[in-house]
């Protein structure tokens, strides 16, 4: 790498960084060389860092105003809302901050299956990238319970009874998740515990994430590797740098609609509703963002198998580097692929639209329609796609396609002339 | 080495190390996996007496027994009547209404469905029973499911009459 020569100017900077070489780890990050024609879906990295740093401060400071109690959590969040000075703002931006983080994470984790980012050597980028996800769910559940509101409770209620559905042994495991025979103050307490606890496990993931990110550098929108630095790279600083903020910016502009416009559009007006453990809501539904889940666990109509089909559709895209078998990363090369990618984005939206109508009649056809066209997408045409599949040229570098010159294999006797 | 399959004195001392390892990593998980159980103070509400002197037939009142709903529901002659003249091979879990309501006026059982855990709505359903808002489950006037993802009847829990005024569940 570049910076492992790197040498501090100053002579206490030297000592420093003989000690602890935090200085050449800046360096690194400065000068790490990012591929040159990554388009703004690569900014949502630095735009996802920002949310999970945004939604640990708030939280923070929320903290130190709510009370996990079941006599008093949804008072005390009301008395964040009214009392707290800028307690309305911090609330609203914690739990809109929610959404957009989700937001952000649906973008980035498609950007990723659009140009095949997921392939070799990024499978434990990946791989990484599913279980921050996975905690990001965990987290965004748990916290979705604090303010014990009837949407709270029964969100828990629904979720935990899941378990229930485990052979043998499924009441045993409600009960010890409960701490009781129902949802009840033990409930909260802990998931108030573990609420806390998991952003600091995504913050510790993300860093291996990006880690792992900078062994072999960024994929980019024609996904060829890349001779580091070259004059396909830039520097991280300033190039990229600015480039991120700028689209933090305009993620902002999104984010302070929601926060200051409609900042329970997103919620459900049951929620604002003390938790009351005799009367279940008319209609209850998860937040948006498990919707497809949520619609996936209800087309089987088998109680287990709706569990394991769930889960199993988080699973598929932890395997999806060794499910999706072209050696062919970006999907512009891949003319097929990029139609059945299309296909892929509607079906999940489909499965999000199924999730929130009741499940019944044709809203029932349809959501087992799209649940098994999901299963099918990953599970046998991306293996048999990237046998079959004639991709288009792939150009040798960056530059030459900017350049006007034609990607033949007369370039590569070229390019190693004049390398 | 000729004898390396031999165990050794050596092999042995590692085996038996793993093994007191274990178990005493084991032990010291245990209480902290333990501490998520229902404790003491939850156990302790096991039961609960409910005064049912005011309920006229054809009402019912829910009460809360171990932070869950109980249906007590009095029933009338007809409900009384459509709940045992159910064919058992018409239902999905086959139960008898003899068995699950002692002295037929009363039915004591969880309200809570069977299928995620909500409450089902009394006198609503295609069976004028009960029906669950969330996943459409329909359950008939002995609580038994007739329609949906349900996959078994409305639990029974132990319950006895302490007089002829007062229901103790638990």
């Amino acid at each position: 790498m570049s910076d492992q020569n790197y040498v501090p100017s100053s002579k206490l900077g030297k000592w420093f960084n003989d000690r602890l070489p935090l200085l050449s780890l800046s360096a690194h990050l400065r000068e790490y060389p990012t591929p040159k024609n990554l388009n703004y879906w690569w900014t949502f990295g630095g735009i996802l860092t920002f949310c999970l740093v945004a939604q640990i401060i708030t939280g923070i400071v929320l903290a130190m105003h709510y009370v996990a109690h079941t006599d008093l959590a949804f008072a005390s969040v009301e008395h964040i809302m009214r009392d707290v000075n800028y307690g309305w703002l911090l609330r609203y931006f914690h739990a809109n901050g929610a959404s957009m983080f989700f937001l952000a994470v649906y973008i980035h984790i498609f950007r990723s299956l659009y140009y095949g980012s997921y392939k070799s050597p990024r499978e434990v980028i990946w791989i990484i990238g599913m279980i921050i996800y996975f905690l990001m769910m965990m987290t965004a559940f748990m916290g979705y319970v604090l303010p014990w509101g009837q949407m709270s409770f029964w969100a828990a209620t629904v979720i935990t009874n899941l378990f229930s559905a485990v052979p043998f042994v499924g009441e045993s495991i409600t009960n010890w998740l409960w701490g009781g025979f129902a949802v009840d103050n033990p409930t909260l307490t802990r998931f108030y515990a573990l609420h806390y606890l998991l952003p600091f496990l995504i913050f510790g993931l993300v860093i291996l994430h990006i880690w792992a990110l900078h062994v072999p550098g960024n994929n980019n929108p024609i996904g060829i590797e890349l001779k580091k630095p070259s004059k396909d790279t830039v520097p991280f600083h300033p190039y990229i740098v600015i480039k991120d903020l700028f689209a933090l910016l305009l993620f902002l502009i999104v984010f302070a609609f929601f926060v200051f416009y409609a900042p329970n559009i997103l919620g459900h007006a049951d929620n604002y509703i003390e938790a009351n453990p005799m009367v279940t809501p008319n209609h209850i539904v998860p937040e948006w963002y498990l919707l497809p889940f949520y619609a996936i666990l209800r087309s089987v109509p088998d109680k287990l198998f709706g569990v394991i089909a769930m889960f199993a559709s988080i699973f598929v895209l932890v395997i999806l580097p060794w499910l999706d078998t072209s050696k062919v990363k970006s999907a512009i090369f891949r003319p097929i692929y990029k139609q059945f990618y299309w296909i892929l984005v509607i079906d999940v939206f489909i499965l999000g639209y199924m999730g929130a109508m009741p499940a019944e009649g044709t809203y029932l056809l349809i959501a087992r329609v799209a649940t098994t066209y999901y299963f099918v997408h990953f599970l046998i045409i991306l293996p048999i796609l990237g046998k079959k599949e004639k991709t288009l040229p792939i150009p040798l570098s960056i530059t030459d396609p900017v350049m006007g010159v034609s990607p033949n294999p007369d370039m590569v006797k070229k390019k190693e002339i004049y390398n | 080495m000729s004898d390396q399959k031999k165990p050794k004195r050596r092999d042995f001392l590692f085996t038996a190390s793993y093994a007191i390892g274990a178990v005493g990593i084991g032990a010291a998980v245990w209480p902290l996996v333990d501490q998520m159980n229902p404790d003491k103070s939850v156990k302790a509400l096991a039961s609960t007496e409910v005064d049912v002197s005011l309920l006229e037939p054809g009402k019912s009142i829910t009460v809360l027994w171990r932070g869950k709903p109980v249906f007590i529901k009095r029933r009338t002659q007809e409900e009384i009547f459509e709940a045992r003249a159910v064919k058992m091979d018409e239902l999905k879990h086959p139960e008898k209404d003899e068995d699950r309501a002692k002295d037929p006026e009363w039915l004591v059982m969880l309200g809570v469905c069977t299928h995620l855990g909500c409450v089902p709505v009394g006198d609503k359903g295609d069976y004028n029973g009960w029906f669950c808002p969330c996943h459409g489950s329909h359950y008939d006037t002995s609580g038994r499911i007739r329609k949906g993802p349900a996959p078994t009847n409305l639990e029974v829990p132990k319950y006895e009459f302490i007089n002829s005024n007062t229901i103790k569940i638990g």
